[in-house]
């Protein structure tokens, strides 16, 4: 795993990034290099598996909301490939009203 | 660590005078009267707090009379307009039962503004003095009641602060502290996690029940406990920002649900349950960090862990208010304001045991007397607003240790 992302726990399908990583930057992600389509925020996370529609997001173990689209290894994974199983998402309900 | 021990058992950290205005056509006055002796240099200082509605309620009255006969007030001076909706003799009746020195002004009856505020101002000096008199007595880590929050939370939050104050939590726990946490509705998703930690299955299914309640709540206002900032800090769900949020309570088997203003019965760990029985009745459950601050103080917290990533500069009145900061970058832009760098633990300079101590070692230096940050830089903020509970069911006070 590139030292720039930080994988919480063994399973997980998402890493987080320990700081900002620019766009096009190659980044190594469970052995392979992908270049980032869009900047990565500290923070932000990313995807260490490919991830089918519908399918859970895991980050420390837990999920924390379904991928609303086929999510590819190396994508930014935030509100426009998640969804929460729970409620919407704030950005999502300021687009609705 | 030391305390001054109240008629009730408890011990206060600090010998606070609260100033109570009891709507807020008499803030303006309360606060002018406190201010002066806002910051005595001594653990003990004049603090104005408040209930600003006009029409009674049942919450806020209940929690006015927790805070006012909190372990760390040794006296209390109530404010009032005179004809506000109030019940201020039950609340003087209240506070002179615990042993406590209390005096009520009515602006209507006692000349106004200015004459209100002179001889507010008379009587807090003379409390103040008599309070500083008092000695203070040996306190273990056992009779603390600690509080824990977060605002203001990103990505960090979830991976540094919180895990490292659950530890700090599981520290206080073993030796036998009361250690509360609360907002269920930042632990949606979670519910089945902790129900499993619960001392009995009983209050297993209270614990679920509570969390569904929260997300009724929440569901009903259209809006999750989800700020826009937290978004931007790369938090997409809010089961993802609870996942972080459920941290703070560490590992220790959760032995009760409270609501605001009930005292934890003896050490354990508790969920404080703040999101209102029945129908949506008066908006969001907390509309800013410092009331769920106030409700943790109402049931006796004597301090407050508060984790932030972002940066949050809340303190609060009457209790002090430790703040860890979660995000690294956030420490070295506000480090004034932060007491604890939880950041370290994501460069990789320290781990979470090692921060989790760092906040134990402090709760009992603040406890001691220290002033945490928020405190010595003057935070005491205040809010209470209109909210209606049910009492407590059978299920949520197991009576096992």
């Amino acid at each position: 795993m590139d030292a720039r992302l930080l994988l919480l726990a063994a399973g997980d399908n998402v890493a987080v990034a320990r700081q900002e990583i620019p766009a096009d930057s190659l980044v190594m992600v469970a052995g392979r290099q992908v270049r980032l389509r869009q900047a990565l925020g500290f923070g932000h996370k990313i995807a260490v598996k490919p991830i089918r529609e519908g399918e859970r997001i895991i980050k420390y173990g837990a999920p924390v909301g379904r991928a609303s689209a086929a999510i590819a290894l190396g994508d930014y994974v935030h509100h426009h490939n998640v969804r929460s199983e729970y409620l919407p998402n704030t950005r999502a309900v300021e687009a609705a009203s | 660590m030391k305390g001054w021990r109240r008629a009730d058992g408890r011990k206060g950290i600090r010998n606070h005078v609260a100033v109570a205005y009891l709507v807020e056509c008499a803030h303006h006055v309360a606060r002018e009267i406190a201010w002066p002796y806002r910051d005595t240099g001594r653990a003990g200082a004049a603090h104005a707090i408040g209930f600003p509605g006009c029409y009674p309620n049942a919450y806020a009255a209940k929690v006015m009379q927790r805070l006012c006969t909190h372990p760390n007030v040794g006296a209390v001076l109530l404010v009032s307009l005179g004809c506000e909706g109030f019940n201020k003799r039950s609340l003087e009746r209240a506070i002179r039962d615990s042993g406590r020195p209390v005096m009520t002004l009515t602006i209507q009856d006692d000349g106004g503004t200015r004459s209100t505020i002179d001889k507010g101002r008379a009587w807090v000096e003379a409390q103040l003095g008599e309070l500083a008199a008092q000695p203070a007595e040996p306190m273990a880590v056992s009779e603390l009641v600690v509080g824990t929050i977060c605002g203001g939370s990103d990505a960090t939050s979830g991976l540094t602060a919180n895990p490292a104050m659950g530890r700090a939590f599981d520290f206080l726990v073993a030796e036998k502290a009361a250690a509360i946490f609360e907002e269920t509705g930042e632990l949606i998703g979670m519910e089945d996690w902790m129900a499993a930690r619960a001392v009995t299955p009983e209050l297993g299914e209270e614990i679920k029940a509570c969390v569904a309640k929260a997300a009724r709540y929440y569901e009903t206002l259209g809006y999750p406990s989800f700020a826009p900032g937290n978004a931007d800090g790369g938090l997409t769900t809010i089961e993802e920002k609870s996942l972080g949020a459920y941290a703070k309570s560490g590992a220790s088997p959760i032995s009760g649900i409270i609501k605001p203003g009930d005292i934890p019965p003896r050490g354990g760990l508790y969920l404080l349950d703040v999101v209102p029985d029945g129908e949506v009745r008066f908006g969001f459950p907390n509309i800013s960090d410092n009331a769920e601050i106030v409700e943790l103080i109402a049931c006796g917290s004597h301090l407050i862990l508060f984790s932030t990533g972002r940066g949050s500069v809340v303190g609060s009145a009457l209790a002090p208010v430790i703040k860890v900061c979660a995000n690294p970058r956030t420490y070295d832009r506000m480090a004034e304001d932060m007491d604890v760098n939880a950041g370290r633990i994501l460069t990789g300079e320290a781990d979470l045991d090692t921060v989790g101590r760092e906040i134990f070692d402090l709760i009992r230096q603040v406890a001691g007397g220290a002033p945490s940050k928020s405190e010595a830089l003057g935070h005491q903020k205040f809010i209470l607003t209109y909210k209606s509970f049910s009492p407590l069911g059978p299920a949520c006070l197991p009576a096992v240790a």
